[in-house]
């Protein structure tokens, strides 16, 4: 049992419900997918996990795959053509009841449900302390000099260093960011949609996971 | 973008007449009395500002009443508004009328526009809008 997928966000609408409520939701083009590789705990790998390729609409060309690729490709058994994303599902029992080449849809999805999802969060370069810590921004009128600056970062002669982990200014997103406990609005099997209630990690056309949740329903 | 299009386009609906800033329109907004019955409430006021695009399109719908000015925003296309009636065209040279904000009285009233011999012009801005 696969319990997770990979998609594409497509961006954020809303949804009206007939009692007049809005729901904010993004939505993300998942699957289907196809087992390109199963790794086992029993096996070399030393752990349980499946490999998914993402089936798009428009598929790679096969003189873009280069050949390393190409022969990873061939393993399946030359079942499965390539595909652009492959990520990596780890699963609770070995995946002996799954074979390569097996699809991986939407439909293991139920609208309601909670589930996670996994992207690469949007870059922000160097980021200042009030963007990336939210920090507060002093006073920009009367001759104010420290508008955006990040303020006292410790004491003098004792400790006489900067504590480790104090917040500062630096690289902010363009790393893995998983969003928990997010709502199923609907799912739409037939083109392979994913309605999910709330923003998710990443822009617009980038890659996300979907897991069904650790969490349970609040 | 195009690839939300299908989402986006089954909520539509496309009831709604054609609402420009300035108009003046009668909101019919679906109340929730108990748990079965249902009444519409009426909001009449100048649109001051439309924003947004495919499903989150919203109004703004400006009156005064009893001397204070009250401002309510729609989503357009949501299932909260049962229909639009639009009361009067207004003739305005911005595309947000934010300035009635500060206006009362006399001076917040919105010259009407002359809809004569617009029927054709009417029916193209109803299919381009």
């Amino acid at each position: 049992m696969i319990n997770g997928i990979i998609g594409r966000k497509l961006g954020m609408t809303q949804i009206f419900a007939p009692d007049g409520t809005v729901t904010p939701v993004t939505v993300i083009k998942a699957g289907p997918c196809v087992v390109v590789q199963k790794k086992s705990a029993a096996g070399p790998d030393g752990y349980n996990a499946v490999q998914l390729g993402l089936v798009e609409d428009r598929p790679i060309k096969l003189k873009r795959v280069n050949k390393p690729m190409r022969g990873h490709f061939e393993k399946t058994g030359g079942g499965v053509p390539p595909t652009r994303v492959l990520k990596e599902i780890r699963l609770e029992h070995s995946p002996d009841d799954i074979k390569v080449g097996d699809k991986v849809s939407v439909d293991q999805f139920k609208d309601g449900e909670i589930v996670d999802v996994t992207g690469r969060s949007k870059g922000r370069g160097f980021a200042g302390t009030v963007k990336r810590h939210g920090f507060n921004r002093g006073p920009e009128s009367h001759g104010s000099m420290n508008v955006r600056a990040p303020g006292s970062i410790g004491a003098s002669a004792f400790p006489s260093r900067v504590l480790k982990g104090t917040r500062a200014a630096g690289h902010m997103g363009d790393r893995r960011v998983t969003v928990k406990g997010l709502t199923v609005v609907r799912v739409d099997a037939e083109r392979n949609l994913l309605l999910v209630r709330g923003a998710v990690p990443g822009a617009n056309g980038s890659v996300v996971i979907i897991k069904k949740s650790t969490k349970t329903k609040r | 973008m195009h690839q939300l299009d299908g989402i986006d386009k089954e909520q539509l609906r496309n009831d709604l007449p054609d609402i420009r800033p300035g108009d003046t329109v009668r909101v019919h907004v679906r109340i929730k009395e108990s748990e079965n019955k249902e009444r519409l409430q009426a909001f009449e006021g100048i649109v001051i500002a439309r924003r947004g695009r495919g499903a989150s399109e919203t109004i703004t719908v400006r009156k005064t009443s009893f001397g204070v000015g009250v401002e309510r925003i729609f989503p357009l296309h949501g299932t909260i508004i049962d229909h639009i009636d639009v009361v009067k065209r207004g003739r305005v040279r911005r595309a947000k009328l934010y300035y009635l904000r500060k206006l009362r009285g006399k001076a917040s009233r919105v010259r009407e526009r002359d809809m004569r011999g617009a029927q054709n012009g009417e029916q193209n801005a109803k299919a381009s809008s």
